[in-house]
């Protein structure tokens, strides 16, 4: 029990040093910016198809589960924006997140993890490359930057899945529903939603990178590093989700 | 036949040109019982060829890794040009680097991305002036240089081991080092091939007048290649000379490499 602990303090320390690292290289030239564009379109374009589907069934799933007991109570009418409030603050951003992690978090892990035993990195370090910068600053970068927008993609794909939903067993048109939709939003349903998928893709890109790049020699390492990946980045968006929760209590 | 084609430089004329590489008390452990080096000393003049044998294990690898800051030995000194790499800011020590070429074992091609890519990502970073043109020529010449023009749109994993080494040395050379360490340059390759790649290690030091230290478990490439061989033995430089030297050598130990 105390290695345990004592390991997981380890990790704690060596991911912050790590994170630290990323800041203090992230602001010094030279930028790598094609390859920063590359990880921006591996992560978030390729990944729209995945997140698309996610979100679709969300809103229709969301939405066909919620309204026998909406309907118990006769409140069938409020269910377009109790969907939308769901979706956007809370299930969109986790689901996708986790999504994310999945799908992204383990592929670095695994690129990285691979790179370092095939001495790929030693490789950009002999030639006075800097390979933190090259490969994990764009890709942390990039994750940053691109979940948050597959979360406001899963958003509107989801209130979509939410209409079919709605429409399954009644009636109701586009413009009523999202009327309802943007009724039932205010300023605290977005912003504080929007502002946390940052925090996510950043620390999606920060355990991939981290666990591919500490990857021990060894081809059994490379599994290891994505998995680890996936279960330490899918553990933290659940911590940076409810500190999230609590800090927004707080202020509204 | 074939020793007739060993090309050794007279002693006396290599150390008119001078060390290159001076590694003085090099001490390196991996735990409290594993102490890899207990204190290497060698030094490698301009224009000379050193290939350090030894079994496996013994370290070998592990001293050119240090010397281009790889691996950070837990004592000693390692000068290269002159300069102590071990006190050398990341600036200065890429300075350094950027005149070493290294050879891993595996190739270490960039997996991602073509022979060009691979060659050109080196390139562009390191001489930006050259324009989209002067870099593919570069490229070009390089890889005409090592016999692959037709692999330059091939990904990494569509060539086979020979040629994996070939574009290695390829991307080492398009830098143009002055110091090229190769580490292990034909483990896994067949008979023809390792020569091959010894033939092409020999040329590349005849058109780039490059200072080479090669570590390989291959004598037939440690004959054609070496102007002076040091054997590593329990930490430490065991014997050391010409490859006709140590096959004569009384000390058994040192014979059994050459059998």
């Amino acid at each position: 029990m105390t290695v345990y602990l004592k390991n997981i303090f380890n990790d704690v320390g060596n991911v912050t040093l790590f994170a630290s690292k990323f800041f203090k290289q992230v602001f010094t030239p030279p930028y790598e910016f094609k390859e920063f564009i590359k990880q921006c379109y591996v992560i978030g374009y390729k990944s729209i198809p995945l997140v698309a589907i996610t979100g679709f069934i969300m809103g229709l799933v969301l939405t066909l589960q919620s309204r026998p007991t909406l309907s118990k109570f006769g409140a069938e009418s409020w269910l377009p924006g109790m969907v939308a409030l769901s979706l956007i603050r809370e299930i969109a951003p986790v689901i996708t997140a986790l999504i994310c992690a999945g799908k992204i978090s383990s592929g670095i892990g695994a690129e990285l993890g691979a790179m370092k035993v095939t001495e790929q990195i030693d490789a950009m370090e002999v030639a006075a490359i800097n390979p933190f910068k090259y490969l994990v600053v764009t890709r942390i970068l990039a994750t940053t930057l691109m979940i948050p927008l597959l979360v406001i993609l899963a958003d509107g794909i989801g209130m979509m899945g939410g209409f079919i939903g709605i429409n399954m067993h009644g009636d109701i048109s586009f413009y009523r529903y999202l009327a309802k939709v943007f009724d039932s939003l205010a300023f605290i349903d977005i912003v504080p939603a929007t502002i946390k998928t940052f925090f996510f893709g950043f620390f999606i890109g920060l355990i991939g990178c981290y666990k591919g790049y500490n990857a021990e020699n060894g081809t059994a390492s490379v599994g290891q590093a994505a998995n680890s990946a996936v279960v330490t980045a899918s553990l933290s968006i659940f911590i940076i989700d409810m500190l999230a929760v609590q800090i927004t209590d707080l202020f509204y | 036949m074939e020793q007739e084609t060993i090309t050794i430089l007279p002693q006396a004329k290599i150390e008119e040109k001078g060390p290159v590489i001076e590694i003085t008390g090099l001490v390196k452990s991996f735990g409290e019982n594993n102490h890899v080096l207990k204190g290497v000393n060698l030094s490698v003049n301009k224009g000379e060829d050193l290939v350090i044998l030894g079994r496996s294990g013994s370290g070998k690898s592990i001293t050119i890794k240090c010397i281009v800051g790889l691996v950070l030995p837990d004592e000693g000194e390692i000068k290269v040009f002159g300069e102590n790499v071990l006190n050398l800011p990341t600036s200065k020590l890429n300075e350094v680097r950027i005149r070493i070429g290294f050879l891993f074992q595996n190739s270490a091609l960039y997996d991602s991305m073509t022979v060009k890519q691979n060659l050109a990502f080196t390139l562009q970073r390191h001489a930006s002036h050259l324009t989209a043109t002067e870099v593919e020529n570069e490229i070009n010449a390089v890889l005409e240089s090592v016999g692959l023009a037709e692999a330059i749109d091939k990904m990494p994993s569509e060539l086979s081991g020979g040629m994996r080494k070939r574009i290695a040395l390829a991307r080492t050379l398009i830098l143009k080092p002055e110091i090229i360490l190769y580490d292990e340059p034909t483990t896994g390759l067949d008979t023809i091939t390792s020569k091959e790649i010894s033939e092409l290690i020999l040329d590349i030091k005849k058109n780039n007048n490059t200072t080479s230290i090669i570590i390989t478990h291959d004598m037939a490439c440690a004959r054609l290649t070496a102007d002076r061989i040091m054997i590593l033995k329990d930490g430490v430089i065991h014997a050391e000379g010409s490859y006709l030297e140590l096959e004569k050598s009384e000390d058994e130990w040192v014979r059994s490499f050459f059998i």
